[in-house]
């Protein structure tokens, strides 16, 4: 009892740290107010990037580093999903294309751009499932010595690898950046009501666009995380990746567009998630209907935040919008 | 005691495609003196001051800030001149608190909380205000909200500051609180300018006036010698000629009657005040007011798109029965089923009156789609009446399907009006409905106006131009922040009186005591 509990909450961490991260990016970028639905498209291209930077390294090096196959993942990584958030910001600030439309053509655009490199890198393997990124995937799934081998605690707190501990940290700091800093007071308003913003001199613009690029980054560590822990570097053209994209931008809903509610929501979605796993007597069909839980819950958020009428609570009052100065 | 000039603006020219905003305008500006900007709707005083406040930037002229040529390009730059302005619609996030919009942009310790919400009470203690730091934007009164934005820019270090219409959305005593505070900065020696068309507040509270006409600088008074008559001769100038045509009145009978209309904005403030009139067949009831003192409001009322006071009564006497029928309570369609036709050319003609992506056959539609008894659409006849409309009123367009977003303003509105009036209604309201019209088209409308005049419908002919209204109206109801002012003789009165009567309101009744 106690082992399957243990490692139903080990699943959830696991899950939880992927969506996690691509929470707290799509957060970032909606406080701009940037709707960018993409999300799903960016981890995976983010997945991709890491995968091939470090595939080549791999088969190049005679010994690989650890340290750099782990610097050039996430490089790769983080890079790759910046440019698909710079794409992003390039279409709907500048050109100011619709959030929705563009976000879920890069959804598409990202997923297919991925599965192309996924197959080619496949083939280049030798067929499905021979990629081999043992070294990165080991780095990436190292336990904290010592402490994980505390018995009950140990399992719970530090059996995983360092991005659960990353993504955690990365979630403090951007509410700390969010609630507590200028710039971030600036970027709050610019994605409430930039016409206000600029007129207070701040550069709208500017702050859109890095803050949906850096956010588009963070979002795309949570593919490589994906790839690299999760489905432990190899590549899988089943879509997983997709999944939990939208439930990470469901996250955001869940924890209304605060990073700190992302800590732990991040991981009851993952433990609503594996659920099915561990309840005896599910048969197929009923273990869809517990996979749902997670979207059941953020339904019922959002009718409880939209009941109780607390504008913090609500979305960026720009969300969606793009900002031209002389639109009156 | 000589007062030193804080700005100056010479022969300032902007211009927005055709249309000249300011024309040649020149002003100063000086240290401890509150002056005013008076002139009526676009003539220019908010643009004006725009160029000063960084959101435009003239097309010739100079600007002169204390004595030194300057050029400025933003917001920011405005700032750092010391030039603070508080726009009439507020830019605040309703989501932050008071200081926090106060730091809004700011670098280093000007955008420590702490440090700027004892800096804010300082302000608030030194002018006068009253105001909770901590609190959020949206759970403040419009009047808070207003004091937050004189304090943002106070905290800026504005030595200048300028005042858009800052009584419009105030009740008499925010206003006077206001007036307090206004005063005591020009003791502390800054510089302010109230942009305003209300004389009593001018003579109350300026030291100077500066008047605009149609862009172009009328004059400069100083208050003392000014009279509410000296000032309503300046602003609307003299009365022009313009031959449009008045048939007689024949057989007027009452159409519609409306009785203490009261209607509220959300937050309690009355955009209309116990409005009572009849409008009569036969007749061109002409509307006159500064923009937004309830001319909309009293058109939606009566075409049954607001929500009005539970005591209105708006009666509609049908022209054979002699019925009357409340139409208080109804909505359009409503309105419609039993009979009635009131036609309604709203302000916003792309916006509430025609759809823009949809040419003018499926726009004659939007008024008969329930006609039909099959699914499919019926697209003979209002193909017929838009063919018709296009033939007679001689819209511009290179088909009927074009979408009507891509004519002119001139032709949407000729298919706006042509629609209305093939409904053949009762009662026909417009509400401006030559603004941004070519003279040509100007007239077509007033003959169409005149045409319905004669066959018997109650025309409400709601107007910006009062030389317009003085030759094409058989009454004229003066609206002045949402109350009757008066209701005056087309034929008899002058421009000065209806001038008056738009600016002056005529009694300060109790309304606030209640």
């Amino acid at each position: 009892m106690l082992t399957s509990i243990l490692s139903l909450i080990q699943a959830a961490v696991v899950f939880g740290t992927v969506i996690m991260l691509g929470c707290i990016g799509e957060i970032l970028s909606e406080k701009s107010g940037s709707l960018n639905l993409g999300v799903p498209g960016i981890m995976y291209i983010g997945a991709i990037a890491a995968l091939v930077g470090v595939f080549f390294y791999e088969g190049a090096a005679e010994n690989p580093s650890p340290l750099l196959c782990v610097v050039i993942a996430l490089a790769c990584g983080f890079c790759a999903s910046f440019a698909a958030g710079l794409l992003f910001s390039f279409l709907t600030i500048t050109l100011r294309a619709n959030q929705n439309v563009t976000g879920l053509t890069l959804t598409i655009f990202g997923s297919g751009i991925a599965n192309f490199f996924g197959g080619s890198l496949n083939k280049l393997a030798g067929g499905v499932g021979q990629i081999s990124v043992s070294v990165t995937s080991d780095a990436f799934r190292t336990k904290i010595p010592e402490l994980s081998d505390i018995p009950v605690i140990g399992p719970l707190l530090f059996q995983y690898g360092f991005m659960v501990y990353f993504a955690v940290i990365a979630a403090i700091l951007l509410q700390f950046f969010l609630s507590k800093t200028s710039t971030g007071l600036n970027l709050r308003a610019v994605g409430e009501n930039p016409e206000a913003a600029d007129a207070a001199g701040i550069h709208v613009i500017r702050y859109k666009y890095l803050a949906t690029c850096i956010g588009a980054g963070i979002t795309g560590l949570g593919g490589v995380y994906y790839v690299m822990d999760y489905i432990k570097g190899t590549w899988a053209n089943d879509g997983s990746i997709e999944k939990l994209g939208w439930l990470a931008v469901a996250l955001v809903i869940f924890t209304t567009w605060k990073p700190k509610n992302g800590i732990w929501g991040a991981y009851v979605f993952g433990l609503l998630y594996w659920a099915y796993y561990y309840i005896p007597g599910l048969n197929r069909s009923s273990q869809e209907i517990f996979k749902m839980l997670p979207y059941i819950v953020t339904i019922i958020v959002l009718v409880v935040v939209s009941f109780r009428n607390k504008k913090e609570n609500l979305g960026p009052a720009h969300l969606g919008r793009s900002y031209f100065r002389e639109e009156r | 005691m000589e007062q030193q000039t804080a700005i100056r603006m010479q022969n300032i020219t902007k211009a927005f495609g055709q249309v000249l905003a300011n024309h040649n305008v020149s002003i100063d500006i000086r240290k401890g003196e509150i002056l005013s900007l008076l002139g009526e709707n676009g003539s220019g005083k908010t643009t004006l001051m725009n160029m000063l406040s960084g959101i435009y930037y003239p097309d010739a002229g100079k600007i002169f800030v204390n004595g030194e040529a300057a050029s400025i390009r933003s917001p920011g730059d405005a700032f750092a001149y010391g030039i603070g302005m508080i726009h009439q619609h507020f830019k605040l996030i309703d989501v932050f608190s008071a200081v926090e919009n106060v730091v809004l942009g700011l670098r280093g310790k000007d955008a420590n909380l702490k440090l700027a919400a004892k800096k804010v009470c300082e302000i608030c203690e030194t002018y006068g205000f009253e105001i909770d730091p901590g609190q959020k934007v949206y759970n403040m009164s419009v009047s808070q909200k207003q004091t937050l934005e004189i304090i943002k820019v106070l905290y800026r270090g504005a030595d200048i500051l300028i005042l858009d219409e800052p009584t419009a959305v105030l009740t008499p005593q925010e206003t006077e609180r206001l007036f307090h505070v206004i005063r005591n900065m020009k003791k502390a020696g800054k510089a302010i300018v109230i942009i305003t068309h209300k004389l009593h507040e001018v003579l109350s509270i300026s030291d100077r006036v500066t008047i605009l006409r149609r862009g172009e600088y009328v004059g400069t008074i100083e208050t003392k010698d000014a009279t509410v008559q000296s000032l309503t001769e300046m602003m609307v100038g003299k009365k022009i000629t313009l031959n449009i045509e008045r048939p007689q009145v024949a057989n007027p009978q009452k159409r519609i009657e409306v009785k203490n209309l009261t209607v509220m904005r959300q937050d309690g403030v009355r955009l209309l005040d116990n409005v009572s009139f009849t409008a009569n067949s036969g007749e061109i009831l002409g509307i006159a007011g500064i923009s937004g003192c309830g001319q909309k409001e009293l058109l939606e009322s009566i075409a049954g798109l607001q929500k009005v006071s539970d005591d209105a009564s708006i009666l509609y006497c049908a022209p054979q029965t002699d019925a009357s029928i409340e139409l208080v309570g109804k909505n359009p369609k409503a309105i419609r089923d039993l009979g009635i036709t009131l036609s309604f050319v709203p302000e916003d003609r792309l916006g509430m009156g025609l759809v823009g992506s949809m040419g003018m056959t499926d726009n004659m539609m939007l008024k008969n789609y329930r006609r039909g008894h099959t699914p499919f659409m019926e697209r003979k006849e209002p193909k017929e009446l838009a063919e018709k409309i296009k033939e007679e009123l001689e819209v511009v367009t290179p088909g009927i399907n074009i979408p009507v977003r891509r004519l002119s303003g001139g032709n949407v509105q000729k298919v706006l009006v042509g629609r209305e009036i093939a409904a053949a209604p009762t009662v026909l309201m417009t509400a401006y409905a030559v603004r941004g019209l070519d003279i040509h088209t100007s007239y077509t409308i007033y003959r169409l106006l005149n045409e319905q005049k004669r066959a018997g419908v109650a025309v409400i002919y709601v107007g910006e131009d009062l030389d317009v209204l003085l030759e094409l109206c058989d009454r004229i109801l003066v609206l002045c922040a949402g109350h009757v002012n008066g209701i005056v003789d087309g034929r008899a009165t002058t421009k000065e009186e209806v001038g008056m009567l738009m600016t002056h309101l005529q009694k300060e009744d109790g309304r606030n005591a209640v």
